[in-house]
């Protein structure tokens, strides 16, 4: 059987891997972008939700507590990185302890473990740079952070080991059926037996194009500032929630920084490009993220971004299962912490449908590129002993080897983006002021390409443009 | 690989190298452990003139100061493509990086040369899309002198600090357009000899009090729309579309610190606080060059440097230096003194930065005022000669400025 997946972000690459299970399953990804992991992937917190906050019935609570419990033996499976750093959400008025008590009571029929409300002083113990005006706070153990478009590379390399073919810069302008589905992309027309809809902003009119109705997708954007002020907090700290969604959180990520957003501002559906950031926007972020943790401070600012999440007016994740295709449709928040629980039990479907058999040589392990900083002196030596390249560090902010970049490159990095999001070269303090100018070097001499023909990300995103006299 | 000297420097250039040839005089052993694979930083890439006319008394380029110097200081142990992850002050030990593995390296006395980064654009929290073609100076500065390579055609400049201008100039003499060059302050960050020599003489307007205030273009820049400012406030109506696919960002440099964050006493603006001798506060520990404070000139850099170096050396032999008898506070009117305690020994050229122009601003040691200043300007560092035998340098140092109109 040939499955056809659309879309390379969380949702798509894990159902690719879990695919890749069985046998006599062909897997072929197909992705418009250059790179794995860029939509909607890309545009989010990183943060794992413990589910306490999704109505007890909704398809997305059901999802969301599974997939979080998932992320310990996936993380370690596939050799990304997973903190379960724990999420306060504050209150700060009197009329929000009763929200966080519902908050609570919802949790625990969603089966969240561990929640607890926390009195001021426990807060304060757990949080010391929150606000002092924090009253009570429901602790949620469970939440963690990861780097959501290294889970999609983790995913994808992982998929690819096991037999599945990735079409990058490959877009899908329709499906059409008859005895088999077609498959019409600006890189030819494949032949397919399954189809699965997972291409975030664009599924609703991908469903459409297949003749599926679904409740038409539009973009919200959400805007984020990235602060250099490593442990100002130590967890995912949450307002308490309004209309507009989860809030304006202040968190840790992955990678030592402090993230403060996002904004939630609903956009027509015509606008699923518009990831530019407002001064408005930018401006929120900085009143609501100051009222829960003051200590921020701004003048560590190191970059400002915005995403675009799909959002539907049910407000729910939809998913419709036919003989022939899977659409995923409004995987909105919270989608990344969903998307394993989504892969597995969309995948299992399949395989029941169509008498799957498991495969004994799947191989579920991948691992991560080596990172010589995290290392103890014994484990680097050896590794720089078995590969002097990771003993020559590139980017200084992130301790990034020579060694990690030409890793990087070798695992499909094509550009400089493709660079930074697999080993955070260029994502520091400099942003790349320093490191940049040598990672072309190694991109040179590893791809082949002249320094004018390498780009930033998107097609012609080029850095430089000319010769000097 | 286990190594033992008397001084190690950290950072080899135009501080580092001071402190190296310092030392060296002053008969320590002394290893100098660079990240690039030689010595100079940044120096290699400035191919303008302007160096040099304090230690060498002729006005030479980068690579030519460097070669100078390099000269002077002669051989020196050396570490190069090293990386130092870890030092322990207890220990007087660190731990270093390379391609040949980890070293532990012992030392008598340590100095910290490592210089400063620049402030990216990013940092300005400035609206609108992230495309390729936005650059620090530097970074363009690197591509242009080293790599050869033009970052675009037709350039804004955004921030009028000394790279910024320079590469203004820079720009414009490969047949880049530089549509001009936008300074959100009503008065230039960048030296006076720089806005003559780089854009003055090159008809590029420097437009004060006028910033960008948004990014366009998805996957190149395809514009920025600027805009005036008063009282910080940008004005709507006079926003005005440029179109460019090149933004150079000269908005400040930040002393490099990163490796002692919390372990070496540093200022709100993450310069290491240092005495007189150049000296932190761990007595074996110095520091020199732009990651105490930014400097006007490299020259000033190297002086540091070598006095650094000196010290360290003394230090390292197990001699003592004398202890810290004054403090400086700073009062209305500065921003950035270059040493903060005094030990109040011998005469010190203490470097300051006035928090805003002044048409005459007078210096002040304890309301006292020992200097005028003729145009001050926070882009032009004062040099105050602190005399121990003029005035009273121990206790507590106020030091303020004030502005008289002429």
């Amino acid at each position: 059987m040939k499955v056809g997946i659309i879309g390379a972000g969380v949702v798509g690459t894990l159902i690719a891997r879990e695919l890749t299970r069985y046998e006599d399953v062909e897997v072929e990804i197909f992705e418009k972008l250059p790179d794995v992991g860029w939509g909607v992937t890309k545009a989010n917190s990183g943060v794992i939700h413990a589910g306490y906050d999704d109505e007890p019935e909704s398809v997305r609570a059901r999802y969301c507590v599974h997939g979080n419990e998932m992320y310990t033996s996936l993380s370690q499976e596939l050799g990304f990185q997973f903190k379960r750093v724990g999420s306060l959400v504050v209150a700060f008025q009197q009329e929000d302890l009763h929200v966080l008590e519902s908050l609570l009571e919802s949790g625990i029929k969603n089966g969240v473990k561990g929640l607890k409300i926390l009195s001021k002083y426990d807060s304060l113990q757990l949080e010391p740079n929150l606000s002092k005006e924090v009253l009570s706070s429901l602790w949620a153990p469970t939440a963690g952070i990861v780097g959501p478009w290294e889970v999609a590379q983790a995913a994808s390399e992982n998929a690819v080991k096991n037999g599945a073919k990735l079409h990058l810069s490959t877009k899908v302008n329709s499906i059409k059926k008859d005895s088999t589905i077609k498959l019409e992309t600006d890189k030819g027309t494949f032949e397919l037996d399954f189809v699965i809809n997972a291409s975030g902003l664009w599924a609703d009119e991908i469903a459409q194009s297949a003749g599926v109705k679904v409740t038409p997708l539009h973009p919200r954007r959400g805007e984020y500032i990235l602060l250099d002020q490593p442990n100002v907090v130590k967890t995912v700290v949450f307002p308490v929630p309004s209309k507009g969604g989860k809030g304006i959180l202040v968190l840790p990520t992955i990678h030592d920084t402090i993230l403060l957003g996002p904004t939630s501002e609903d956009l027509p559906p015509s606008y699923k490009e518009r990831t530019e950031t407002t001064q408005e926007g930018l401006s929120r972020i900085i009143d609501n993220a100051k009222k829960l943790v003051p200590a921020i401070n701004l003048s560590k600012s190191i970059r400002t971004f915005a995403g675009l999440r799909p959002e539907n007016e049910i407000k729910d994740f939809v998913i419709i299962k036919s003989d022939e295709m899977v659409n995923i449709v409004a995987t909105r928040s919270p989608g990344l912490t969903s998307a394993p629980a989504i892969a597995e039990d969309v995948v299992s479907w399949i395989s029941s449908k169509k008498s799957l058999k498991q495969r004994k040589t799947f191989d579920p392990h991948r691992k991560p590129i080596p990172r010589p900083y995290e290392m103890n002196d014994d484990e680097r030596e050896a590794l720089i002993r078995s590969n002097p390249s990771f003993g020559r560090v590139i980017c200084r902010c992130n301790k990034v080897t020579e060694g990690e970049v030409l890793e990087a490159i070798r695992r499909g990095a094509k550009t400089l983006d493709g660079v930074k999001l697999r080993t955070t070269a260029m994502f520091g303090r400099c942003q790349g002021s320093f490191c940049t100018v040598n990672i072309m070097k190694i991109m040179k001499k590893e791809l082949g390409e002249e320094f004018s023909e390498i780009e930033k990300n998107l097609p012609a995103s080029k850095i430089v443009d000319g010769v000097a006299r | 690989m286990k190594m033992k000297y008397d001084v190690v420097v950290l950072g080899g250039g135009a501080a580092g190298m001071g402190a190296a040839y310092g030392a060296k005089e002053n008969g320590a052993s002394v290893l100098l452990i660079e990240r690039e694979s030689s010595t100079g930083g940044v120096l290699n890439q400035c191919i303008h003139t302007g160096f040099g006319l304090q230690v060498f008394k002729m006005e030479l380029s980068g690579p030519e100061y460097h070669e100078m110097y390099s000269d002077k200081m002669g051989k020196v142990d050396a570490l190069y493509e090293t990386m130092v992850l870890y030092i322990d002050f207890k220990m007087n030990k660190m731990k270093a990086m390379s391609t040949t593995g980890m070293h532990e390296i012992e030392y008598g006395a340590l100095i910290l040369a490592t210089g400063a980064r620049e402030r990216p654009f990013e940092a300005l929290r400035i609206q609108g899309t992230r495309p390729a073609g936005i650059f620090t100076a530097g970074l363009a500065q690197k591509f242009v002198n080293l790599e050869n390579h033009l970052p675009g055609h037709k350039a804004v400049i955004v921030g009028s600090g000394d790279i910024g201008m320079i590469m203004a100039r820079r720009l414009t003499l490969e047949g880049v357009t530089v549509e001009g060059v936008y300074e959100i302050m009503p008065y230039p960050g960048g030296l006076t000899r720089n806005i003559a020599q780089c854009l003055i003489d090159f008809n590029i307007p420097l437009h004060l009090s006028t910033s960008v205030i948004k990014v366009h273009g998805k996957s190149r820049l395809e514009g920025v729309t600027v805009t005036q400012f008063e009282n910080g406030i940008p004005l709507r109506e006079k926003e005005r579309f440029i179109e460019c696919d090149t933004l150079v960002a000269s908005v400040g440099l930040i002393p490099e610190n990163d490796l002692v964050k919390g372990k070496i006493e540093m200022g709100s603006d993450e310069g290491i606080i240092v005495d007189d001798l150049m000296r932190t506060n761990y007595e074996n520990v110095f520091a020199c060059g732009n990651n105490v404070c930014i400097h006007d000139l490299v020259d000033f850099a190297t002086v540091e440097g070598e006095k650094a170096g000196k010290n360290a050396a003394i230090v390292s032999k197990g001699k003592e230096l004398p202890e810290r008898a004054g403090m400086i506070t700073v009062k209305e009117g500065i921003r950035v003194v270059s040493a903060k305690y005094m030990t109040a020994t011998e005469p010190f050229k203490l470097y300051i930065r006035v928090d805003k122009p002044m048409e005459i601003a007078t210096i002040n040691i304890n309301g006292k005022a020992i200097k005028a200043v003729v145009n001050a300007r926070p882009s032009e560092m004062i040099e105050i000669n602190m005399d121990p035998n003029k005035y009273d340098l121990k206790g507590k140092i106020e030091l303020s400025a004030k502005g008289v109109k002429r």
